[in-house]
């Protein structure tokens, strides 16, 4: 209740709005799905230790 | 827990919110990619430590957050082209008006302290509730409701600072204010 009245008359549209804006460039890169790069990682890796071995491998090489 | 098969579905299931709320923090599709890469790896390298039936994406989240804050601290001083490279991710293009108002959206967001943003895009837009975000940014939950509402305010300034002018088509509105000019 305290909500709705701090936001009342143009406030609470301009709030929607925000929200709307927020969400609408949030869910677009969502509806991208999963790239093939991170699907591939997830399925090739066995366990930690080659996790944490290409953890290794990344900060090393750079 | 072990790497399990379901587990890497739920894992997976988690890369879309992961890459969206990336992509909200840092602005630069390349670099979300890069944080989210790096997110996967950490997740899988320590999966031993995350607690079978607690919140998995809510674990995925705190790891990504963690990373931002310490890779942005190293990259503070490089300059950025956000926009540019967050378009690139859009697999299509807004029509033109859209794509103005997109790009004013997100320049107003850049512009929030980082506190501020983060709280706000995971209880506005990846839909977290008050205590997970506390949780995911290691502070209270009367904190997170603080930067939220402070979130709002300011980019309601930001981007509404003339009131009523800018504001799109909406008919209410529009009748509101043709009644007070007239």
């Amino acid at each position: 209740m305290k909500e709705v009245k701090k936001q009342g008359g143009l406030n609470a549209e301009i709030q929607s709005r925000i929200g709307h804006q927020l969400r609408a460039m949030y869910d677009d890169v969502v509806r991208q799905g999963v790239p093939d790069r991170f699907a591939e990682l997830i399925r090739k890796l066995d366990g930690p230790e080659e996790a944490a071995a290409e953890i290794a491998k990344k900060d090393g090489g750079e | 827990m072990p790497l399990t098969d379901s587990l890497r579905d739920d894992i997976l299931a988690s890369v879309p919110s992961l890459r969206a709320f990336a992509i909200s923090l840092s602005g630069n599709g390349d670099r979300a990619d890069d944080l989210v890469q790096e997110t996967l790896l950490r997740a899988i390298a320590n999966i031993d430590s995350f607690q079978p039936g607690s919140n998995l994406p809510a674990w995925l989240f705190t790891i990504l957050r963690n990373l931002f804050r310490s890779d942005y601290r190293k990259r503070r001083r490089e300059v950025e082209d956000a926009e540019g490279n967050y378009a690139k991710t859009l697999k299509t293009q807004p029509a033109q008006n859209a794509h103005l108002e997109f790009e004013e959206f997100r320049n107003a967001l850049d512009k929030l302290p980082q506190d501020q943003r983060e709280a706000l895009i995971l209880v506005g837009a990846s839909g977290f509730s008050y205590e997970d975000a506390a949780a995911i940014c290691g502070c209270a939950v009367g904190t997170i409701k603080s930067r939220v509402n402070r979130a709002r305010s300011k980019l309601s300034a930001l981007l509404y600072v003339d009131g009523a002018e800018d504001f799109g088509p909406d008919e209410t509105v529009r009748a509101v204010i043709g009644g007070n000019g007239g």
